[in-house]
């Protein structure tokens, strides 16, 4: 897929930063952001929310055929992350071994490169989560 | 909302699989002359095409193809319409087509379903598919489609204790099926132990636990119950239409193990039809994956929510079983030729009724059909009554 | 002569998990593993994952800066990112980070390359806006994701990894006493445009390259703050092996023990603009306050950036809110040559 850079630059905080929206009438918070609440449609309240990247893996999967782009990464595990904030996202899992993810595993996110548009083309980065390193194995 | 119910007065297919010496519109015009010869009825009788194909774009760099077979059929006047809903394209055609004779109209029209997929690689193929799910926030991130599937897969195991065996059941039950089906791709048994062993394509699934790139048409006849009577005494009837919509994203889903639009598509169907999941005979339902028919016959209400795996291994969704599914060998075995299938769907229940479903034939008076697209953004359900 | 009053504010890092071993890249070639081993004093280096590059190293190690100094992003007045292997020809490295850590867009930023001295270019550039006033804050980063020829000498070297400082007034982990460059034009080791893979010198990068700038940038800022060896309770040189950083601390008078903390090529190989970058950060994360540091990066081409740095009392309430170096160094998985050349684009695939 060669997705053009205006389709991703106009996204970027979203990929960069987990930028979602949070619905003031309902409290119902969305990733990616939407520019209506479903619930509340004309009465929504949407706000720009920056989502804190820790979550939990809800399933998972390991993708061995991998679509144009993503072959050197093959096998690599793709997963939808419940956040702890509620909002669920699909993203990859990195720094893990396809033996060693699990349902429930606590993840944090990771910037990375997402994929690049041809060898010529736009690099394109985003979030990605890795197994959530506690705050004791932070230190020396 | 009660409908005049529609006739299908004429069915016709051709082979599923890999046709390398047929073009796009060849495949229409074969499935649609097979079923006008069915029909009895004459090209000039018909007032109106409507065809399901997901990516013709994509697949042969075509659009505007509901131009291109309507000329190539011979059908020109008549107004000619592509509709597109990923692999609900097919459902979602047959649904206008029966929308249009229910509301007087238009008497007679042609719903075909058509796809060519192996003109183009299938690492293209495999991107083609995934622009059924989200773009920008799943297929862009690296998903391909047999992944979203094993996502859902992974977690109905989780939650409902669902096997690998279970899964593969499906697969076992639909390539037996196939083997009974003329039209179908893969006339061969599989066995559990072979559905486990082959190649891994997006954990838990595996490659024989996925539909096939399929060339293929499926093409019917509907006309309202007067002008059916013209044509023939036994038609087969459209009582029940149900079509509903969810998030793209499986991610957006309320439940990832649960095909919301399924089970909203279905509570319209039955209602309208007046029917319920116990007085389904015969059903052909979405298998693009092993766990999509899980899903689906959870949805449609044949056992409970998390109950399709033990449902299938004990049998009951077998020919002959409590309710017969997908006797044609479904997306998996019979091939899934993406916009086509709908209407193929609905070619197997209509001979199923008839009774000229050859080996492959069951007992039954009520079937139904069961089309989605993506992950479950779309779902579209059919009941047929002879 | 500039005030004494600029300093790091914070400083993060970011080291890929992945590790090849220099035996295994010996197993390939038909080189002695132990020899090259000991020849480099290297055991084994860091590598960029397919999906890590410039960037994403530099956007990790800018975040962990920002929580350990606990400011406003926004405050951020300019990013600079050193480093000889930017994703891009041509499009800045720094614009990418600057918007990942949400400083953009009232603030300045360019990318630097000076060989393996580009990150240290990168921190003088931001004392200067720092204290003149220009900018509040500024975040110099080094980050790399080297490459060396296949079978070359430089393939058991040449490393991934990077540091972020950020440079300010307010709230000093550490203070920035003073700094002292040599630059010459030397061409020890190159790599043209358009070019896979650098060029070196052989033995040209030792005396007259390496050895010539590290040695009378540090003899230089000795002498410019009155200080000696023994002043300092640890020294970082630019580490290109384990070798070179020993011999000019022992030229120079610098004991064992003032380089054991900085030293971390055996473990992770050279990351070039991360290098003298990541050896402070380790100095850093143990460094006691009122602790003297001396910093000498060099950059090939050819130049020297020489630091002195105080630690102040803050520096221990910081700790801990951002990964350290050891945190980084001991989360690894070892790979084998085969994957190492897939991942690193070393071999064709159809695409
Ligand atoms: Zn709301």
């Amino acid at each position: 897929m060669t997705m053009g850079a205006p389709r991703f630059w106009r996204k970027t905080q979203s990929r960069y930063n987990l930028y979602g929206v949070k619905c003031k009438s309902c409290n119902a918070t969305y990733f990616p952001p939407r520019k209506i609440c479903p619930s509340c449609r004309r009465a929504s309240k949407l706000e720009d929310v920056k989502l804190t990247p820790k979550g939990e893996v809800l399933t998972y999967t390991v993708i061995r055929s991998a679509p144009e782009g993503f072959e050197r990464q093959t096998p690599y595990i793709m997963a939808i992350v419940k956040l702890d904030e509620g909002p669920m996202v699909t993203t990859q899992i990195v720094d893990c071994e396809p033996d060693e993810v699990e349902i429930g595993m606590a993840v944090e996110g990771v910037f990375r490169k997402i994929r690049e548009s041809g060898k010529d083309g736009p690099i394109y980065y985003g979030f990605k989560f890795r197994p959530a390193r506690a705050d004791k194995d932070l230190a020396v | 909302m009660k409908m005049n119910k529609v006739a299908v007065i004429g069915v016709g297919l051709t082979k599923f699989g890999e046709l390398w010496d047929q073009s796009f519109s060849d495949l229409f015009v074969e499935a649609g002359a097979n079923a006008i010869v069915d029909a009895g009825i004459d090209g000039k009788d018909i007032d109106a095409i409507y065809l399901g194909n997901m990516s013709g774009g994509r697949f042969i760099e075509q659009e505007h193809m509901a131009s291109l077979i309507s000329d190539q059929a011979g059908l020109n006047p008549a107004p000619a319409t592509r509709i597109e809903a990923a692999c609900a394209s097919g459902g979602l055609a047959v649904r206008q087509g029966v929308i249009a004779v229910a509301s007087g109209m238009h008497d007679v029209v042609v719903v075909g379903g058509v796809e060519k997929m192996t003109d183009i690689t299938s690492e293209r193929v495999t991107q083609t598919l995934i622009t059924a799910a989200d773009q920008e926030w799943e297929a862009f991130l690296g998903m391909t489609f047999p992944g979203v599937y094993a996502l859902i897969a992974r977690r109905h195991m989780h939650e409902f204790g669902t096997t690998r065996e279970q899964l593969a059941a499906v697969s076992v039950k639909n390539h037996a099926n196939a083997k009974d089906n003329p039209h179908a791709q893969f006339r061969f048994d599989v066995t559990v132990e072979q559905v486990l062993g082959s190649t891994m394509v997006a954990d838990p699934l595996t490659l024989l636990d996925c539909s096939p790139i399929t060339d293929g048409a499926a093409c019917i006849v509907l006309a309202s119950p007067e002008k059916a009577k013209e044509f023939t005494d036994s038609p087969v009837y459209i009582t029940g239409a149900g079509q509903a919509t969810s998030t793209i994203a499986l991610h957006d889903r309320e439940r990832i193990t649960v095909s919301d639009a399924t089970i909203n598509a279905a509570k319209a169907a039955y209602k309208m039809a007046g029917k319920g999941p116990e007085d389904i005979d015969v059903a052909e339902v979405h298998d693009c994956f092993t766990i999509a028919e899980l899903l689906a016959i959870e949805g449609l209400g044949f056992c409970e929510i998390g109950e399709g795996g033990p449902f299938t291994e004990e049998g009951s969704t077998a020919r002959g079983g409590k309710i017969s599914v997908n006797t044609s060998g479904g997306l998996k075995a019979k091939g899934h030729p993406v916009g086509a299938t709908g209407v193929a769907q609905v070619v197997e229940v209509v001979l199923q009724l008839r009774g000229e479903a050859g080996k492959r034939q069951v007992d039954a008076d009520v079937g139904l059909t069961h089309n989605v697209g993506g992950s479950g953004g779309t779902a579209a359900v059919h009941i047929l009554e002879k | 002569m500039r005030p004494l009053t600029v300093g790091i504010c914070g400083y993060g890092v970011y080291i890929p998990r992945l590790r090849i071993r220099a035996e295994e890249i010996a197993r390939i070639w038909g080189g002695d593993g132990e020899k090259i081993k000991k020849g480099l004093l290297i055991e084994e280096k860091a590598v960029a994952d397919f999906d890590e590059d410039t960037a994403t190293i530099a956007t990790e190690a800018a975040r962990n800066a920002l929580k350990m100094a606990g400011i406003e992003p926004a405050a951020v007045g300019a990013i600079y990112v050193g480093s000889e292997s930017h994703p891009y020809a041509v499009k800045p490295t720094a614009t990418i980070v600057a918007e990942a850590i949400e400083a953009a867009p009232v603030m300045t930023a360019a990318d630097y390359e000076f060989a393996c001295k580009a990150g240290t270019a990168a921190i003088q550039t931001c004392m200067g806006l720092v204290g003149s006033g220009m900018i509040e804050y500024g975040l110099a980063i080094g980050a790399d994701t080297a490459q060396g020829a296949p079978g070359d000498a430089l393939e058991y070297t040449a490393a991934s990894g990077g540091a972020a400082y950020l440079i300010g007034k307010k709230g000093l982990i550490a203070e920035i006493e003073d700094t002292y460059s040599v630059t010459t034009d030397t061409p020890d080791f190159w790599r043209r445009e358009g070019e896979p893979y650098p060029r070196h010198g052989g033995r040209f990068t030792g005396s007259p390259a390496y050895f010539k700038h590290v040695l009378s940038a540090t003899l230089g800022l000795m002498k410019k703050i009155g200080a000696a060896p023994e002043d300092f309770d640890h020294a970082v040189f630019h580490q290109p092996n384990g070798k070179f950083p020993r011999n000019a601390a022992k030229n120079l008078g610098f004991t064992d023990r003032q380089l054991k903390e900085g030293i971390l090529v055996d473990r992770i190989g050279n990351t070039y603009s991360g290098s003298s970058l990541l050896g402070l950060a380790r100095v850093l994360d143990v460094a006691k306050p009122g602790e003297r540091i001396l910093v000498t990066a060099f950059g090939s081409g050819a130049g020297s950036d020489s630091f002195s740095i105080r630690v102040t009392e803050e520096i221990e309430k910081r700790r801990g809110r951002a990964p350290a170096v050891e945190t980084y160094i001991s989360d690894r998985r070892y790979i084998d040559y085969g994957t190492y050349v897939k991942l690193r684009r070393k071999i064709k695939v159809a695409e």
